[in-house]
């Protein structure tokens, strides 16, 4: 029983990194229609960004934080200049190439730059952690957990009560019509891949120091928050929360029951389990073509 | 549909074997050289190693011709295929000591079944899916690849591969790789001519449309799949006897892209270009040993190349060439002159040719469509009309099988459609046009129309492409555009590409016609062509059910009018007595 609470603790923990970069494609698939496979790269570069000031320079933490998601923000705008707007007018399957593109140019960018060699980074808080009866509570854990809560009231606050939140939303549901009402269009998207990209980079942060910063930490995360889309509903925001959970709790358990080198093979089978009997997700609806 | 071995062009003797092996005799004769000059020539190792790596990798990225190039799909998995063929072939040999060939064709059936399996499960879904599926079917496979040591010694890999007895040597190997290759080229090559290969097209270019003229849309992408991962298989084993070594990181998700990125480079609709982008990335980076001296350098340029390709050369280099060429040859090449179109629409001798009874869709809580009934009699013009919003699209939409009825039965000569998807309605003798016009638009009008006309039950069309080509035509002539027979879609006007959707639709000869607002968007000129060729197509006899606005059209046209309202039947009967119907005059103007 104590094995499963602290089990649980740590699924859900690892899970809210998954809907944190789920939320990001939820966020980019709704206002371009297209999945960004460079999402989980966005996670990865931050990280590094974290390794070269606060470890390698040895700033302040909160100071290379700040530092890292400004340089998200700018690779937010760099991405959209050169992979997205370019391709705005044609169909979604160019695009995608192109975000599998940037996803390779940046993930092996880094390796060419640092080396396969994976890099730690210290977590947030001095003290590793609490004791709370029988579980114990792992402070970056409780970090992840509590920023996921608050960013979840944030979207729900921006998207619903602010005006740039409306128009964000307008934006994604229909685009001819949000320019007759006097919406930039191309802003809005420029807003939405600068917010994905640092959501995406506060996920690797947070992430970095219970994994190791690695190359491939970006397309692992990637897989599972993308997995995690699916299972909660496409293009559903509160959907790409739960499942971004209910991934990680189950791939714990997984690990922890039944086998530790296929941890990462635990999200696809739920995927296609998924996709066979339930496509539309646990909160999706399934849209037709209008003929 | 039928098998996909049916469908591959395996030349048919009794039709038009002669023609076609004269005209492809040069491609025989050329592959035979290079045959010849791989088993005949002197290369060191090392050109050999290259050769052999460039030969084994094109049949893999012909496979991502045929799923991303004429299908539309993408695979992002094609390495995990290329490796259950090496594996397959290097386990087999060593390990189980079966023979060479036994292993390949297992190693090409295990890569087979994994990707229909992978394509049923994903491929009714968006091509969002189909990517993120396919990256994390790849990540499994290698995941398996290194940690399953007892079954595939782990990241050692696999040595001491054989070879078949008839191929010891590197060079006759070499020059069964290249025989291996000329051939499937071959089948790849001529995919897209044979019927398989048409309904790939056509579901790249529009699936909606595809479904409606009679192409089973799921199944097609399945095949196209499956294909893809097949030659996946049979590269990879190829590869593992050559080399005679596997390990799991010749099979990773980077090799997947390097893949695509060879197919995408050299253009992916064709196999000549996969060639070309196959052989440009295995000598480029060869050339540029020094980037491989930094770990990463080398596919982060890949990457950009990528990026770069799809922003500047959509169609690669080959599709670049290639399309100056069919522009030429479209104009010059001149279409062979048609016989007048005959329509013999099936019939099962009742009088009756469409019985809708209590249809009914509903949204939720909007009654779109509620507890309507049609008759359409056999040979008549009927139409239905009704004010914006009435549900006359809507019931159209579930009369092709685009929307599931809530309830309701549909009948059409005498077979219960209701439950059929769309493809099926079709083949029972469905035909329709679109308001918001859904032609293939990568091809020429005569293409369109051959789709139309290949309708599974066709009863109008003899055996083989010619038989094909000469029902398209006539349809064609038909509405007037045979003499632009070969010209690609975007260079007719609207009106003229309305018109070739009616000839796709009386190519297929359907027992009943739907046209959902066939005037909508026309001159008057343009309109009275329309109700010309509607006057001609109905004393062929061909029952056609007609939405429309323009009440001229309808009056003039229509010998029965159903009005709706409201999702609900407000009127039925002759046209006069209907337009002068007191509900249908309030319905359109308004009650006094």
């Amino acid at each position: 029983m104590d094995l499963i609470l602290q089990l649980l603790f740590t699924g859900i923990g690892i899970g809210a990194v998954y809907a944190l970069v789920a939320l990001g494609f939820v966020l980019i698939f709704r206002a371009t229609n297209v999945v960004n496979f460079a999402q989980g790269e966005f996670s990865m570069v931050a990280a590094y960004l974290m390794v070269v000031f606060a470890v390698d320079l040895g700033w302040p933490y909160w100071l290379s934080f700040l530092i890292a998601l400004a340089g998200m923000a700018l690779l937010g705008v760099i991405f959209n200049l050169g992979v997205y707007y370019p391709l705005r007018h044609r169909t979604y399957l160019p695009v995608i190439i192109a975000t599998i593109g940037a996803s390779i140019l940046l993930a092996n960018s880094v390796l060419a730059i640092y080396g396969p060699q994976p890099q730690v980074l210290q977590g947030w808080f001095e003290t590793p952690g609490i004791q709370l009866g029988p579980v114990y509570l792992d402070s970056q854990y409780l970090l992840i957990i509590g920023v996921t809560i608050l960013l979840v009231f944030f979207n729900f606050w921006f998207f619903e009560k602010t005006l740039l939140g409306k128009k964000l939303q307008a934006t994604s549901q229909d685009k001819e019509m949000a320019s007759l009402l006097g919406i930039s269009v191309s802003t809005m998207i420029m807003i939405t891949f600068i917010y994905s990209a640092v959501l995406g980079g506060l996920a690797g942060i947070l992430v970095a120091p219970v994994l190791f910063v690695s190359i491939q930490m970006g397309s692992t995360i990637a897989l599972k928050a993308f997995a995690a889309t699916i299972i909660g509903g496409f293009g559903d925001v509160a959907g790409a929360i739960i499942g971004g959970l209910a991934l990680g709790v189950i791939e714990t358990f997984g690990a922890a029951y039944i086998s530790v080198p296929y941890k990462d093979g635990f999200a696809f089978l739920v995927l296609v389990a998924f996709l066979i009997f339930r496509p539309q997700g646990i909160f999706g609806e399934r849209v037709a073509e209008k003929a | 549909m039928s098998a996909p071995s049916d469908n591959m062009p395996i030349p048919a003797p009794a039709v038009h074997s002669r023609p076609l092996v004269i005209r492809h005799l040069p491609y025989f004769i050329g592959a035979a050289v290079l045959v010849g000059l791989a088993a005949g020539l002197r290369f060191d190792g090392y050109i050999l190693n290259i050769l052999l790596q460039a030969t084994t990798f094109s049949i893999a990225v012909f496979g991502l011709s045929v799923v991303l190039g004429l299908c539309g799909q993408i695979n992002l998995a094609q390495a995990a295929f290329f490796g259950f063929g090496a594996y397959a072939v290097g386990l087999g040999t060593t390990d189980l000591h079966l023979s060479f060939w036994l292993c390949l064709v297992a190693g090409c059936a295990i890569a087979l079944i994994a990707g229909a399996f992978l394509g049923m499960s994903t491929l009714r879904l968006g091509g969002h899916y189909l990517a993120m599926v396919t990256i994390s079917f790849q990540q499994i496979v290698t995941l398996v690849m290194i940690n399953a040591i007892g079954l595939t010694h782990g990241p050692d890999g696999v040595s001491n591969i054989r070879r078949p007895e008839l191929f010891q040597t590197s060079q006759g190997y070499l020059a069964f790789c290249v025989a291996v290759l000329a051939i499937v080229g071959y089948l790849v090559w001529h995919l897209p001519d044979t019927r398989l290969g048409r309904a790939m097209r056509a579901v790249r270019d529009n699936e909606l449309a595809a479904g409606v003229n009679g192409i089973d849309v799921f199944r097609t992408k399945v095949y196209a799949f499956a294909l893809c991962a097949l030659l996946g298989g049979l590269a990879g084993g190829l590869f593992a006897g050559g080399f005679a070594y596997v390990s799991p990181d010749q099979f990773s998700f980077a090799e997947s892209i390097v893949f695509l990125t060879m197919s995408l480079l050299g253009g992916v609709a064709s196999p000549i270009g996969s060639a070309i982008g196959t052989g440009l990335l295995i000598l480029i980076p060869e050339w540029l040993r020094f980037l491989k001296s930094v770990p990463g350098l080398y596919l982060a340029i890949y990457g950009l190349f990528v990026i770069l390709i799809i922003r500047f050369m959509p169609d690669g280099i080959w599709g670049f060439v290639a399309d100056a060429f069919t522009r030429w040859r479209a104009h010059t090449k001149a279409p062979p002159v048609a016989a007048a179109l005959q329509l013999k629409p099936a019939t099962d001798g009742g009088e009756i040719v469409l019985e809708v009874t209590g249809l009914s869709k509903h949204f939720g809580g909007l009654k779109a469509v509620d507890g309507v009934n049609i008759a359409v009699r056999r040979g008549s013009v009927h139409a239905l009309i009704g004010p914006n919003g009435s549900g006359k699209t809507t019931t159209l939409n579930v009369l092709s099988g685009l929307y599931k009825a809530t309830s309701g039965r549909i009948v059409l000569d005498g077979t219960d459609i209701t439950n059929m998807a769309s493809h099926q309605r079709t083949a029972a003798g469905l035909g329709r046009t679109f308001q918001n016009i859904r032609l293939f638009r990568s091809m020429t009008a005569l293409e369109n129309v051959e789709i139309g006309a290949e309708r599974p039950g066709n009863s109008m069309i003899g055996k083989g492409e010619d038989a094909l080509t000469e029902r398209a035509m006539e349809a064609l002539t038909f509405v007037g555009l045979g003499n632009r027979a070969n010209e690609l879609i975007s260079s007719f006007s609207y009106g003229h590409q309305r018109l070739i959707e009616i000839a796709r639709a009386l190519a297929s000869n359907p027992t009943l016609l739907l046209l959902d607002e066939p005037a909508a968007g026309l001159n008057s000129t343009e309109k009275l062509e329309l109700h010309e060729l509607l006057k001609r197509i109905a004393a062929q006899g061909l029952t056609i059910l007609i939405i429309d606005h323009d009440m001229t059209l309808v009056s003039e046209a229509a010998q029965h009018i159903t009005v709706l309202n409201f999702g609900r039947r407000i009127a039925d009967g002759e046209s006069m007595a209907v337009l002068r119907h007191p509900d249908v005059v309030s319905a359109y103007l308004g009650s006094e």
